[in-house]
This record gives structure tokens, C-alpha cells and sequence, in this order.
């Protein structure tokens, strides 16, 4: 109880402060975590846009290889060559930025940060996170980082273009590629920048979920959305130093001649004195957090599509604890399935028989999340919200991406498999549409708490059908190309006849591409339109049971005006059998609902009195 | 004066857009069916999930079917049945799981659609089910890692004494390939630091299973007998893929890598197979390596072992085509270097050797 008693008094004290920020205190250099979330929130999307631009402008080359796109040349110079052909470097710098802006910037910061800054207070009962200061350092350092990426679009040499993994030796040597230049040093300054935010954030959300929850709120009662966060978070801030050792030691072989990765290389007529160096040391330590990533990217996304399925299919979700436990041994798994990326880079195929068994076990929890939503689903009441139709879909994708990681992560079909455009249908469906999803799916259900109005559903569902559609058009054909044994990152296949027979499935590919991207200029209007001129939300619109609703519509500083609510029961009592509601949200006491309390529940009547007591001694304190 | 037409036509349709956007949203409250918690929407969504999953089976069953042939590669190899055993066995499986949970999610939304005065069922769990649904899943997969793991292990395994050798140098951007030789089976070795314009592979010239190494410009390989391809780089990592062979094996500089196989088929027979005279196999690269990463690309031959070994038996010996080398042989093998790189024909002296 002592924690909970300080936290009150902390919170009522930053209360206080509330009315007399500035604008810079309150927009810019916010320590507030439902500001910093929006910050994010803009950012992510920023990036959406420059990351979906950039695909857009690679699709035409690979779908309209002979088109003359000299009309681009106002926007990308001398990256147009003189035939009006896009330059081959260039092409694969745009598939290297979009890997690196759409995994780190959008799907790891825009999302998490997004959502894990903007709930965890709010749903854990907490009137801030654990230190809103090192919250606006991680925004402004991913701030900073997001300048620097941004910059290194627009230099001479071209940004980094060795591939989002940026394996050394290409990555190490300009020689190699223009863009292993100055480029590549702006995008290991940027990533350094981005560990840091990562790190400052993670430490944080830790810290809150463990430390401050409200009253009540143990970890068995959480949403399941703060576990996603939570051992998003957990995920994150094991793998993600590792990450930047591998860039540090690469920044030292690029800079400082050590050898880390470097051997034997003779490039552009004379031999390099580097020796002893192991490229495939970088792909262990990358894929250290790579893989992880993924889940990093993938488990927020998961968490939030299980609260809203819950609240709009008006049941509570199936399995709370089978959920819990699936991603809890899928984070665990997660870091020990890494090196699946490297069953033909050369290493020992013994070690390629361990992670092929490791990798396969984690389709498992993977399955029985799959299984847990549809069983959600089965027999519910459900309100097709945006929100709703974002995490169907996300749940298809979920299924369809998920299982050709069953392919891949067999070593002897991934022989045939790995780099082709199957593994790009692959992790676009699971990883890429299905976080892209999830991130949709929770704007359009706390929009309401985030801004106080509604966003339009007609245009949501407009935007929904449209995308949904667009993903599996563009996704889906790739399975086909992939299986022909198209290899990836190829800036044209002309030179193979075997590889030339799906140019009419290409060409489809990019118009899909460039319709599902246009689509969702929809979003951007009913987003920028509804924070202004938005229907005036309700307290509670979704009629949903965690505490975020329990906030004033637009909370202000500390969250809640009053005391933080104590929370009684687990979020998910929907169409309990007996209340008159179909919704019981955290907060009701066990002794407000007798007529639909389970036997066991009115055995904790008799505790909440008790507790009770206690709640008054805390009043008590404070009244003096 | 098109251009701007266009955007003209663009800048109308956004002004409809908006226009009919207002309207509805006026209309709507008129109605008042903007407070509606569930309104007619409803209905219409799970109208569409239904026929969404309609239509997309009907696509993916119908392009599966009739594009069969042309997403689907012959195979050229020992290994290849039993890596596409693995895929066609997987397929199998996930295939019926893919359509299975699809199709649930798609009828449940739909049949539990929201009804007005309708309630969810409270059913929070079911431990039965619940480890019924974790435990299938397990064994299936054990079945798969099982068959992989078979595969896997077959594939990779050690290659036998008497496997044709043959290196393959990935470099910005192309393929080199080098033939241990018709006198010594044995490849010569090599250091990077002595790779220059004509020495492309960084031959040792002090090593003297190096002078009857040669250089083809294909990739010649015989039928029907084990191949171990040893790998390298020696600029950035490359990777070595086959597809008509299953063979894929990253070319990485400083560790050289191996991948053994057996082809089956020779050039002619795909030709006849595929009714396509022009057909050619090839190596080509999915490491991404640079500016020509998309065109790395080398002919395979594939011959019966009679054609293969006529066919090596004309290869001219590097040394032989670069005699200017000569000098960077030790003088007491430059005699044997000669003989062995044909360079002086001399039968007795070969004899006696």
C-alpha cells in the first residue's frame, strides 16, 4: 500500500503544475506521456509517408521496367539517369531505406511509442510514467535520430544502400557501393541515436508497469495490452544493445581500420590489409536483435488487436492466461531462433539443425494465439468498429504471414527459399501488414481518449476495405514469384529468361502498391479532420472495462482529476451472465454487481472491504 | 498542356470527394444515425468480410491451379525431390490450416454479427481445449522438423573422396570459376594479396597444383556425378544460387563455404523437358553485393560425363594462356610448371614424373 500511497501524492503534486505550461512545455519539450504518445504518434506517421513513398517509387521500376519516369527527375535528380531509368544504386538505396524506416521508425517507434506511452499510464491506473523526463529524452532522442535518417536521404552519395540488414563487408566499404559513403555513416549515427531512445523508453515502461500500478491492479488483472507492451519493452532493451555493439565495432572498421568483420578482400585493384575479421560474426550479432525485432514490432500489435477484439466482439477474451503465457515463451523463443536468417551464410549446418527445431517450436504460442481470437469471435456480438474490421484483418495477415514462416524456418526448403520475394511476401504479410494493422487498429479505437473526438467511421471503413483489399494484392502474388525463384532486391530480372515470366504479375504487384498507398490518404484526411472538426467523443464510446475510459474525455496532467479508481477485477468481464450492462469495467467492485458475480468473486467481497479500510488511511494522510 | 489536365481532373475529384464526405456527414445528423451505437454499417461489413473471403479463395485456388506449371521450377538434382518433398508436404499441411482458420474468421464475423438485444457468450476459457489446440500443433511440427531435419542433414553432409571439385569466386559482379585440372586433381592455392588484373583468382604460383588449374568461362559439370562446389568471395558476400538445382550457399570473403550436389539432368533433357531449345541453366546471386547485384549471372552446362570429360581435356591451362607468369614460378618448378600447364608438350617427361 505504501507505493501506492506515494504515487498518489507525487501525481496530485505534477497536478498542480498543470496549468502553467507554455506551449513549449506543453507541445514541444512535454514530459506529459499522453503528449510525448502524440509526438510519436505524428512522427510515426511521417515516416509511414516518406517509407510508403519510397516503396512506391521502387514498385515502378520493378513494374514498369521500360517506362521512361524522367517526370520524377524534379524530385530525384540525378537519380534518374539519362534514359529516364532509375539508377541501380539508387534502387537499392530506396529498398534499403524502406526496410530501415518501416521496421525501426514506423512499426518499432511509431507504434510502440506510440501506444506503450499513451496506455500504460492510463490503463495501469498511474497518473505519469515512472520518470516523464527520461520519456521526452527517448521522443527527443528518436527525434534526432529520425533528422539524421532524414538528412542522409539527401546527400550526394546517396543514403546507406546495403540492404536494411547492411551486411559488412558491403556496408564497410565505399568502394563497394556509393551509398557505404557518407551515407552509411549518417544511418549508423541515426541507429545509435534510435538505441538510445529505445533503451530510455524501455527502461521507463519497465519501470512503470512494475512499479505503478493502481491499487488493485496486479499483473493477472492487466490488459493484456500493457503485457504486450510490457515485455515488448522487456524484448527490447535485451537485444537492442547488441545492435549497437555490431554497429560500434562496424563504425570502427569503417573508420578506425579494425578488422572485425573484414578478411581477404580485394576490391577496386588492390588488396586490403584487413585479416581475421568474420562477416558472419555481424549476422549473428544483427540478427541478435533483428530477430527479436520482429516480435518487438509484431507483440504491441497482438496486444492491442486482443483489446479491442474483446470489447467489440463484447466477450471477454478467451484464454486470458494461455495468452499471457503464449507471449511469454514467444519472447523467451525469440532469442533463440536468430541465426534461421543464416542457414546458408556458411555456418556449421549443425547449428542450422538447432535453430530450425528451435524456430518451428514458436509457431506453437503462435498457433494458440490464432486459435485464443477466433475462439473470442465464436459466438460473440460483435460491432464492426475500424477499429474491429483493423484487427480482423490484422488477424488474417497474422495467419496467412504466420505460416509461411514454416517454410522458411525449415532449413532444407529454405535453401531454396531464402532471398527470394517468398520471404518478401513472408515478413510483409506477418510482420510489416499485420503491426501496420495494429497500429491502424489503435488509432482508430483510442483516437476518442487521444484527441476527444471521434475519427468518421464510414471513412474508416472506406479506408479499411481499401487497404485490406491493396495488402493482400500486393502481398499475396509475391508467395508465386518467390516460389520461381525470383531472388530479392533485384532492380530488374530482364536478364534472366527463367526469371522473366511473371512481368505481367509485377506490373499488377505495382499497381496494387501504389493503390494501397494512395488509400491511405483517406486516413491521413479523417485523422487531421476529426482531431479539429471530429464528432465530440464520450467518456467511454466503446463501452470497453479498462481504466482509460474511466478518464474525463480529454484527461489532462496526472490523468485523473480525483483519486486514481482501484481496480476490483480483471478487464474482460463482457456479457457477464446476470448484469444488466454487457460491460463491468475494472473498476466496479465486486459488491456493486452481486447478481452476476461467479461464486468465487463473492468470496473477494469480503476482501474489498477490508481494503477498503485501508483506502481511508490513505485518505487520511492526505488530508493533513 | 495534358499535365494539366490532370491535375485539373485530380484537384475536381478531391472538391467531389469532400463535398459528398460533408454531405453524408450532414445528412447523417439529420438522421441522427451518428449517435447510433451499432447502425446499419454493421451489417455491411460482415456482408463484405463473407464475400471478401469468397472472392480471395476463389483467386488463390484458381491462379494456383492454372499457373501451376509457371510458378513451380523443374528439378535438376539429386537433392531437389527432397527439398520439394519438405515444401509440398508443408504446403500440404499449413495449406489446410491457412484455409481452415481463415474461413472461421471470416464465418464467425459474420454469423456473430451484432443483433440487436443479443448478447456475447461469457466463456473465458476452456483448459481442455486449450491444450488440445497447443498440442496438435506440436506434434505436426515435430513431424516437419523431422522430414527437414532429414532433408537438411542428407544435403549437408560431408561430400564423398571422389566428387568433382570445382570453385566458384563470387566478385563485383560476376562469377569465376576454376577446374582443379587434367593433370593433379587438386586446386592450387591462393592468396588475395596476389590478385591483379590478369591473376583474378590470387593463384599461388609457389604451389604446384596451381600450374594446371584453368578458368572456363562457363560452368561445366557432369551428369550424374557428385559435385563439391567450393565457394568464395573476395570483395563483399555473394551468394551462390541454382535454382533448378536447389543449391544455394552464401560466397563470403575471408571463409570460403562448400555445397555438394548431384546434377541429374543434363542442359539437353531440360531443354527437351521445358520444349525450350534456347534454355540454359545459370548461377546467379542473392546476397545483395552493389550496383550489379541483379546481374550476376553465369551459364551452366550441364553434359553427360563422356561430353564433360572431352570438354575438360580442351580447357587451356591458365598459366598456359598467361606465360608471362612464368617468372613468378620458384626456378626449380618452372620446368613442371611448363609440362603441367602445357605449355611444353613433352609426353616422356610427363611420364617419368
Amino acid at each position: 500500500m505504501a507505493t501506492a500511497d506515494i504515487h498518489i501524492t507525487e501525481g496530485e503534486h505534477d497536478h498542480d503544475h498543470d496549468h502553467h505550461g507554455n506551449f513549449w512545455t506543453t507541445y514541444v519539450f512535454s514530459t506529459d506521456h499522453k503528449m510525448i504518445a502524440k509526438q510519436y504518434l505524428i512522427t510515426g506517421i511521417f515516416w509511414a509517408l516518406i517509407g510508403g513513398t519510397l516503396s512506391v517509387i521502387f514498385r515502378l521500376q520493378l513494374g514498369f521496367p521500360d517506362a521512361d519516369i524522367s517526370w520524377l527527375k524534379p524530385l530525384l535528380g540525378k537519380w534518374i539517369t539519362e534514359q529516364g531509368k532509375l539508377d541501380p544504386e539508387f534502387y537499392l538505396a530506396l529498398v534499403t531505406m524502406h526496410g530501415t524506416i518501416m521496421v525501426f521508425f514506423v512499426l518499432t517507434a511509431g507504434l510502440s511509442g506510440t501506444f506503450s506511452n499513451f496506455l500504460i499510464p492510463l490503463q495501469i491506473g498511474a497518473r505519469d510514467m515512472a520518470s516523464g523526463f527520461m520519456n521526452m529524452l527517448s521522443y527527443w532522442a528518436f527525434a534526432l535520430s529520425s533528422v539524421v535518417m532524414f538528412v542522409s536521404l539527401f546527400i550526394e552519395t546517396g543514403p546507406a544502400s546495403g540492404g536494411w540488414v547492411i551486411y559488412p563487408p558491403l556496408s564497410a566499404l565505399p568502394q563497394a557501393v556509393s551509398g557505404s559513403g557518407l551515407g552509411m555513416t549518417l544511418w549508423l549515427v541515426a541507429m545509435a541515436l534510435f538505441i538510445v531512445s529505445q533503451l530510455l523508453g524501455g527502461v521507463n515502461y519497465i519501470a512503470t508497469v512494475i512499479n505503478m500500478r493502481t491499487h488493485g491492479m496486479s499483473f493477472s488483472k492487466l490488459p493484456l495490452t500493457i503485457w504486450a507492451f510490457f515485455l515488448t519493452a522487456v524484448i527490447g532493451l535485451l537485444s537492442f544493445p547488441v545492435l549497437l555493439s555490431a554497429a560500434l565495432l562496424l563504425i570502427f572498421d569503417r573508420s578506425f581500420g579494425t578488422s572485425f568483420y573484414l578478411s581477404d578482400i580485394y576490391i577496386g585493384g588492390e588488396a586490403l590489409p584487413n585479416q581475421g575479421g568474420s562477416p558472419i560474426l555481424f549476422q549473428h550479432l544483427f540478427w541478435f536483435l533483428g530477430h527479436p525485432e520482429v516480435y518487438i514490432v509484431l507483440l504491441p500489435a497482438l496486444g492491442i488487436t486482443s483489446e479491442v477484439v474483446a470489447t467489440n466482439s463484447r466477450k471477454p477474451i478467451f484464454g486470458y492466461k494461455a495468452m499471457i503465457g503464449s507471449m511469454l515463451f514467444i519472447a523467451i523463443l525469440s532469442f533463440v531462433v536468430w541465426a534461421h536468417h543464416m542457414f546458408v551464410s556458411g555456418m556449421n549446418p549443425f547449428l542450422g539443425s538447432v535453430f530450425m527445431l528451435l524456430t518451428l517450436i514458436i509457431a506453437v504460442p503462435s498457433a494458440v494465439k490464432v486459435f485464443n481470437y477466433l475462439t473470442t469471435l465464436w459466438r460473440g456480438n460483435i460491432r464492426f468498429t475500424p477499429a474491429m474490421l483493423f484487427a480482423i484483418g490484422l488477424v488474417s495477415f497474422f495467419i496467412s504471414g504466420g505460416l509461411t514462416g514454416i517454410f522458411l524456418g525449415n532449413s532444407a526448403i529454405d535453401i531454396q527459399l531464402h532471398d527470394t520475394y517468398f520471404v518478401v511476401a513472408h515478413f510483409h504479410l506477418v510482420m510489416g501488414s499485420a503491426s501496420f494493422f495494429g497500429m491502424l487498429c489503435g488509432v482508430y479505437h483510442w483516437f476518442p481518449k487521444m484527441f476527444g473526438r471521434m475519427m468518421d467511421n464510414r471513412l474508416g471503413y472506406i479506408h479499411f476495405w481499401l487497404t485490406f483489399v491493396g495488402v493482400y494484392m500486393v502481398f499475396f502474388p509475391m508467395h508465386y514469384i518467390g516460389i520461381a525463384g525470383y531472388p530479392r532486391r533485384y532492380y530488374s530480372f530482364t536478364n534472366f529468361d527463367t526469371l522473366n515470366s511473371f512481368s505481367d504479375l509485377n506490373m499488377f504487384v505495382s499497381i496494387a502498391a501504389i493503390f494501397t498507398f494512395t488509400a491511405q490518404l483517406v486516413f491521413l484526411f479523417n485523422f487531421f479532420h476529426s482531431i479539429w472538426r471530429g464528432r465530440k467523443a464520450t467518456a467511454n464510446p466503446w463501452e470497453s472495462n479498462t481504466l482509460e475510459w474511466t478518464t474525463p474525455v480529454v484527461p489532462g496532467h496526472g490523468n485523473w482529476p480525483g483519486e486514481i479508481p482501484k481496480v476490483y477485477r480483471w478487464p474482460y468481464d463482457y456479457s457477464k451472465p446476470g448484469s444488466k450492462e454487457d460491460f463491468i469495467p475494472q473498476h466496479i467492485p465486486f459488491s456493486m454487481t452481486p447478481e452476476s458475480n461467479l461464486p468465487h468473486e463473492n468470496e473477494m467481497i469480503k476482501l474489498e472491504k477490508e481494503e477498503d479500510v485501508n483506502v481511508v488511511v490513505v485518505d487520511d494522510k492526505k488530508g493533513h | 498542356m495534358f499535365k494539366v489536365i490532370i491535375a485539373i481532373g485530380v484537384v475536381l475529384l478531391v472538391i467531389i470527394l469532400l463535398t459528398l464526405f460533408r454531405i453524408g456527414t450532414l445528412v447523417n445528423v439529420v438522421k441522427g444515425t451518428n449517435k447510433e451505437k451499432v447502425g446499419s454499417s454493421n451489417k455491411i461489413n460482415a456482408g463484405l468480410l463473407l464475400l471478401f473471403m469468397f472472392v480471395a479463395f476463389g483467386l488463390f485456388f484458381w491462379y494456383s491451379i492454372v499457373y501451376f506449371d509457371d510458378y513451380t521450377l523443374p528439378q535438376a538434382s539429386e537433392h531437389a525431390s527432397s527439398v520439394d518433398f519438405a515444401f509440398w508436404l508443408t504446403m500440404g499441411l499449413t495449406g489446410v490450416v491457412f484455409v481452415v482458420t481463415n474461413v472461421l474468421l471470416f464465418i464467425f464475423s459474420f454469423k456473430y454479427q451484432h443483433k440487436e438485444g443479443g448478447r456475447g457468450k461469457f466463456y473465458p476459457d476452456n483448459t481442455k481445449l486449450e491444450i488440445l489446440w497447443t498440442v496438435v500443433p506440436a506434434i505436426t511440427l515435430a513431424g516437419l522438423v523431422l522430414t527437414g531435419l532429414s532433408a537438411w542433414n542428407n544435403i549437408t553432409s560431408k561430400a564423398s573422396d571422389d566428387a568433382e571439385v570445382v570453385e566458384v569466386m563470387g566478385y563485383q559482379f560476376a562469377w569465376g570459376v576454376r577446374y582443379p585440372g587434367n593433370k593433379d586433381a587438386e586446386l592450387g592455392a591462393y592468396d588475395y594479396r596476389l590478385i591483379d588484373a590478369s591473376n583474378q583468382f590470387g593463384i599461388d604460383l609457389t604451389d604446384e597444383n596451381s600450374y594446371d588449374d584453368f578458368m572456363p568461362l562457363e560452368l561445366h559439370l557432369p551428369k550424374g556425378k557428385e559435385v563439391l562446389m567450393k565457394i568464395r568471395a573476395r570483395d563483399v558476400i555473394h551468394s551462390v544460387f541454382m535454382p533448378h538445382f536447389r543449391v544455394k550457399m552464401d560466397a563470403v570473403p575471408g571463409m570460403p563455404t562448400h555445397f555438394k550436389f548431384t546434377p541429374n539432368k543434363t542442359t539437353q533433357e531440360m531443354r527437351d523437358e521445358l520444349g525450350d531449345p534456347e534454355f540454359d541453366y545459370f548461377i546467379t546471386c542473392t546476397e545483395i553485393c552493389g550496383r550489379g547485384h541483379f546481374s550476376m549471372k553465369l551459364k551452366v552446362v550441364i553434359e553427360e560425363p563422356e561430353a564433360y570429360e572431352a570438354w575438360k581435356a580442351e580447357q587451356p591451362t591458365w598459366l598456359k594462356l598467361n606465360e608471362d607468369y612464368l617468372e613468378k614460378v620458384p626456378a626449380e618448378k618452372r620446368e613442371l610448371a611448363k609440362i603441367k600447364a602445357g605449355i611444353e608438350d613433352n609426353t616422356e617427361t610427363e611420364a617419368s614424373l
